[in-house]
């Protein structure tokens, strides 16, 4: 059932549910972080408008600096921005920054260990009709592999705008993706953020939500280790995530849906209890299952608990053009994909 | 402290037996570069242009020096003890396990350094930044970037030479050490990169040209540069690789190599006597 402490949104399981990109998301934060602080600047290579800076141009177009479609020197200026005192963010299309600009961000941001925010759009699968070149499946591989460097990609529009904010605050050198379709807005203002914190949004090996000491909550629940499974997801796709718990919980599976917005650094502790609270682990990300969020939580569980895991994601391929949703279904990113990989990995528990 | 051009040469000249000095103890690292910017980095240093202060590297009017072709970190260093930066003997650290002196320039590790280099094409982006950055805060500093010659085939490094001049970021000021050589060959066989001049200008950039061993030219160039408010000035520093030592002079085999102790005692000597001009006293 829903974690109810979260404050997640009425509408979540409706027809009605409110459906924003999580790219506007990025642009609220970017000018609330710009109100906040007047060390903020927005760089742009030329997709000020798909990456929604353009809100900021609008709100401070004197801190906004266009570089042209120029996304090696976007990073590279930046560093020196960041090096005088500015709190940089730069925003593209995420194949192309962190993409094309790596080593840029390697050497003048990561290394220096400076506080240029990566803002990656157009992120996963869901980018649809534009095709493979642009569509980052691999973002969180290489952002993640690099010191010092913090990665965050938030489920909704409401969490990437929190996301946003908080980044322009934390010091750190810091990459955000975030995806070009509307997807469901189904945290509000109210739930909470903490870069690093996993959220656990549905548990339905709980009996009720925040009586019963944890040590009897298993054996008060209908569902029973051998029978349950943590999915463990980033992104838009905590929505699939949920909506596949929901599934479960109808068939008498049970579940705990982990929404791990932040990759880097993980919320080990979160991970290892769901793990060990349900001896399964499913991961989902818009992402290559090589090196994402389902690297990141086999790394956490081979060190500490290794658990049997299955991995949704993009099955080492590049995509195609599309609507986002048929390629969604088309590379096994759905609900109905989840519970099945829910189910083979508990045969695998079983057996 | 004002120094005469003939102190400023002997200075330049102590620099390039530093450089030496620190390439033998290190086993390792790049030679004709750093011995053809000698004369830049004395002019810069130490011919009164650049606003510093080594007692307190973090000053906030301080002008900044940003090297963009980092492999060239010996003359940095040497330059840097000379002014004052940190113990002179720890140059000989360059390279080793724990030094501050790392083989390609880190920030943060060594106080003097502004920014992390040794990938090409990105310094003058990053000088590009800072000056853009300043200027909004309205900072009265300048910034001055050393870029090296190969390192115009980065495209990385014309992506900033647009955007300092679409902005006329007129507090940036550029160097070339236009030396002719990278680490495969000559600039010109490798991919050529003449009409330096005429690019930079089509850019919306001043162009100056001096001869990179003149010190009293250097400084008028970095003057000249100062004085100009509508756009970035790039000076292009014709250089001799390797300068001061005959054997590694014009030769691009010298680009990324250090010397052997046979080699430094005969460049040591060299440099002692001014190329057999004086007699050593070490002799």
């Amino acid at each position: 059932m829903l974690n109810k402490e979260l404050k997640l949104s009425d509408k979540i399981f409706s027809k009605e549910i409110d459906k924003v990109p999580t790219r506007n998301g990025y642009g609220e934060g970017l000018v609330e972080a710009g109100e906040k602080d007047e060390r903020v600047v927005v760089l742009s290579a030329d997709v000020g408008e798909s990456t929604r800076a353009f809100y900021f141009k609008e709100k401070f177009p004197e801190r906004y600096i266009e570089v042209g479609v120029a996304e090696q020197a976007m990073a590279t200026i930046a560093g020196g921005m960041v090096n005088y005192g500015k709190i940089p963010f730069i925003s593209s299309y995420a194949t192309f920054s962190p993409g094309r600009n790596w080593e840029q961000i390697r050497t003048t941001i990561a290394l220096n260990d400076v506080p240029v925010k990566i803002a990656g759009a157009h992120a996963g699968i869901s980018v649809g009709p534009d095709g493979a070149t642009h569509q980052a499946l691999e973002d969180i591989a290489i952002m993640r592999a690099m010191p010092n460097m913090i990665v965050i990609a938030p489920c909704d529009s409401i969490e990437t705008k929190k996301a946003t904010i908080e980044a322009a605050k934390n010091g750190k050198p810091t990459y955000i993706r975030f995806a070009r379709e509307a997807t469901p807005v189904f945290t509000t203002e109210d739930t909470p953020f903490e870069i690093g914190k996993a959220l656990i949004l549905w548990d339905s090996l709980k009996i009720s939500n925040f009586q019963i000491p944890i040590s009897n909550e298993i054996q008060n629940s209908k569902f029973k280790i051998q029978n349950s499974c943590a999915i463990i997801a980033c992104g838009p796709l905590v929505y699939e995530a949920l909506l596949a718990a929901k599934e479960l919980e109808e068939q008498e599976i049970g579940a705990i849906v982990v929404n791990c917005h932040t990759i880097k650094p993980i919320d080990e502790e979160t991970i290892i209890s769901a793990a060990k609270k349900c001896g399964a682990v499913v991961t989902v990300e818009e992402h290559q299952v090589i090196g994402g969020l389902g690297g990141a939580v086999a790394e956490v569980l081979a060190r500490n608990y290794p658990t049997p895991m299955e991995f949704i994601g993009m099955p080492d391929s590049f995509g195609e053009s599309g609507d986002p949703d048929e390629l969604l279904e088309k590379y096994g990113m759905k609900s109905k994909d989840i519970v099945e990989a829910v189910k083979k990995v508990i045969r695998r528990k079983q057996n | 402290m004002d120094y005469s051009i003939e102190e400023l040469q002997t200075k330049a000249n102590d620099i390039r037996q530093d450089i030496i000095k620190m390439l033998l103890e290190a086993g390792s690292g790049h030679s004709a570069g750093p011995l053809g910017m000698a004369d830049v980095f004395t002019a810069l240093y130490f011919g009164g242009v650049m606003d510093y202060d080594p007692k307190n590297p973090k000053w906030e009017e301080r002008d900044r020096l940003i090297l963009s072709n980092g492999h060239i970190c010996p003359v940095l260093y040497a330059t840097l003890a000379h002014a004052g930066y940190f113990p002179h003997e720890e140059l000989m650290t360059l390279r080793k396990l724990g030094s501050r002196l790392q083989g390609h320039p880190e920030r943060e590790r060594l106080p003097g350094i502004e920014t992390t280099s040794g990938p090409l094409g990105s310094g003058l982006a990053q000088a590009s930044g800072y000056a853009y950055a300043s200027r909004m805060d309205s900072k009265k500093f300048r910034v001055f970037c050393l870029t090296s010659d190969a390192e115009h085939q980065e495209g990385n490094h014309w992506e900033a030479v647009a955007f300092a001049g679409k902005y006329n970021l007129s507090n940036l000021t550029a160097f070339v050490d236009r030396n002719n050589i990278q680490i495969s060959g000559f600039t010109e066989d490798v991919m050529p990169l003449e009409p330096l001049k005429a690019k930079y200008e089509a850019f919306n950039w001043n162009v100056l040209e001096v001869d990179g061993h003149n010190i009293e030219a250097i400084i008028d160039a970095v003057n000249m540069a100062k004085a100009i408010a509508e756009n970035p000035t790039v000076i292009i520093c014709h250089t001799i690789p390797g300068k001061g030592v005959d054997f590694m002079e014009g030769k691009w085999e010298w680009h990324g190599k250090a010397p052997n102790p046979e080699e430094a005692k005969k460049a040591l000597n060299e440099l002692r006597t001014l190329q057999g001009k004086i007699k050593s006293e070490h002799e």
